[in-house]
């Protein structure tokens, strides 16, 4: 690590006032929502959780975010700590390659646009709060139903644990040990997350952006000029990585996987549990919509956060552990009140994220896995902090390697729910037993290709004499969809099934 | 209405069609063609869907 300076007293005070300044607004958020919010005067509901209302407010801030905190809350939840850590570090590793984030966020807007605004009706219209609810109630299949909870559960977790990696991450560069802050980020976490329920994550979002704006804001105004403005920095990223040939930036290896990787992950970004609670805690259809028009906002700061891993080959960052590549290059260039700084807009940047994946994975278990009776708001509690201690007990003693294969395994079966979810609103007509078929096959095919190529989320296909490395999660979603069909068509040609209504 | 909303179909067409961009020239502020072709697709995306939003509305 030749050239990082030493952390010294100021970055960390820096650093442990914003953190703490932030857990602390979100763990009251019940005190003061009342008072500054426009609602005003609506007093939280009781802890002692009754049924309904207080529930839905824990878990989905009683459905009344408007445009703003939409806005805020979804794109705090979409775009993590966890990004800003990896993406960097990927394109550090990779080139340009790392960039199919930006395709990937660019195109899951106007799938948005159609699609969540008709879930959000049916969610509204019979009061579910999660995927598997509107599964359920739209096909009427506990297997389905549970199908879709497990699904989401499989791939929410190691999320929240990465989340966790990233607050270890800055506290590491920080100098102080790794298990200890993991442990008291944990319970921050936990603490924010009881207390104040959606609310929490929902009003803090904005403290978070606001660092993570001004952090990078400075880091890509200010590391240019350091290094010699953007064409030089292009040009020794360049020198440093291996080249495509032919004035090509992706070799020809890249292509594929980089345009289906992009296209596998803007369907499955919006299946899992956090991003759907952001989407369904919104007041209204329109909402939505609007969040389309302007979510991509944030698509332009995830462009000019993978810039940083360019950037530290200008800075002369050498490390094989690119998980550090950004926190090395902010203490390279930034005064060490600033990396104080920088390093709570990270952590804070998990904080955000962490728990809306809790309350989303909460709401799965006590309403659609667990038997009727558990969804108050204590149940909802008890089942988030257990979500969580089950991430905090897999970093803490599997390694961070672990986290990161279940998530992308996560990713492959949390895909195989758009059937059941999204063509589910459409007037195609398709029963429980074809889609839970489908279900099966793609979880399975999918889980096995990872499996046997050694957990890459990508498998090569072959037509004749062509090869394409193709998206795993993709490949699985073709063979769901082909079972669905194939079971669907002779179900209708027996004329025994009825096709489901809503 | 309908028609309109096929205007959605430019993002995934103009990004997941990896050839059109795939290269290094022409450099434009430093950027190579590969970084500024995929970051201008970010605001033609919000236009269009605001585009489609608004139109949709009143028809």
């Amino acid at each position: 690590m030749s050239g990082i300076p030493a952390p010294d007293g100021i970055a960390l005070t820096v650093f442990i006032l914003f953190f703490g300044l932030t857990i602390i607004l979100g763990s009251t958020v019940a005190l003061w929502r009342g008072r500054i919010g426009g609602k005003g005067g609506k007093s939280p509901p009781a802890a002692h959780g009754g049924h309904g209302e207080g529930a839905e407010d824990w878990g989905l801030g009683g459905r009344q975010f408007g445009a703003w905190i939409t806005w805020f809350l979804v794109g705090g939840d979409f775009y993590t700590a966890y990004t800003v850590i990896a993406v960097p570090a990927l394109v550090y590793a990779q080139g340009g390659f790392g960039f199919f984030a930006l395709p990937y966020t660019i195109i899951v807007y106007p799938f948005i646009f159609m699609v969540m605004p008709k879930l959000w009706k049916v969610a509204q219209a019979g009061g579910y709060a999660t995927a598997a609810d509107i599964v359920r109630g739209r096909f009427g299949s506990r297997g389905l139903e549970l199908a879709c909870a497990i699904s989401g559960l499989v791939a929410v977790m190691p999320y929240i644990a990465l989340q966790l990696i990233g607050i270890r991450t800055v506290v590491e560069a920080l100098g102080l040990p790794g298990n200890i802050s993991l442990v008291i980020a944990f319970i921050s976490l936990a603490a924010y997350t009881w207390l104040g329920g959606l609310h929490a994550p929902a009003l803090t979002a904005f403290i978070k952006d606001i660092m993570i704006y001004v952090a990078v804001i400075a880091a890509v105004t200010i590391i240019p000029v350091h290094l010699g403005g953007y064409g030089a920095m292009f040009d020794i990223a360049e020198k440093a990585l291996p080249s495509a040939g032919g004035g090509h930036v992706l070799s020809s290896g890249q292509v594929v996987p980089y345009a289906t990787l992009a296209l596998s992950s803007a369907l499955a970004a919006f299946l899992y549990p956090h991003t759907l609670t952001g989407i369904l805690a919104a007041r209204s259809a329109d909402t939505i919509r609007q969040n389309a028009v302007f979510l991509p906002a944030y698509t332009i700061v995830l462009g000019l956060i993978a810039l940083l891993g360019y950037m530290a080959y200008a800075a002369g960052i050498h490390t094989t552990n690119t998980n550090m590549v950004v926190p090395y290059l902010f203490q390279t260039i930034f005064p060490n009140w600033f990396v104080g700084f920088a390093f709570a807009a990270i952590a804070v940047g998990a904080l955000v994220p962490a728990a809306v994946m809790a309350i989303g994975a909460a709401n799965l278990v006590t309403h659609n896995i667990l038997p009727k009776g558990y969804e108050t708001v204590t149940g909802a509690r008890v089942t988030g902090f257990v979500v969580k201690l089950g991430a905090l007990i897999c970093v803490l003693f599997l390694n961070a390697k672990f986290a990161i294969d279940l998530q992308l395994l996560g990713g492959v079966v949390v895909l195989q729910t758009f059937p059941a979810l999204v063509l589910g609103v459409t007037k195609l007509r398709m029963t429980s037993s074809a889609l839970l078929a489908g279900w099966a096959a793609g979880s399975v095919s999918g889980l096995a290709l990872c499996w046997m190529d050694g957990l890459k989320p990508v498998h090569p296909v072959g037509f004749g004499d062509i090869s394409w490395v193709v998206s795993t999660g993709l490949i699985a979603l073709g063979i769901n969809l082909v079972v669905v069909l194939v079971i669907s068509v002779i179900q209708g040609l027996v004329g025994g099934a009825k096709p489901s209504e809503a | 209405m309908k028609y309109l909303n096929l205007l959605l179909l430019a993002p995934f067409i103009g990004l997941l069609w990896v050839p059109f961009y795939n290269m290094h020239d022409p450099v434009f502020l430093g950027f190579p063609f590969f970084y500024w072709y995929q970051l201008t697709w970010v605001p033609v995306t919000s236009a269009l869907i605001w585009l489609v939003w608004k139109k949709g509305e009143h028809s």
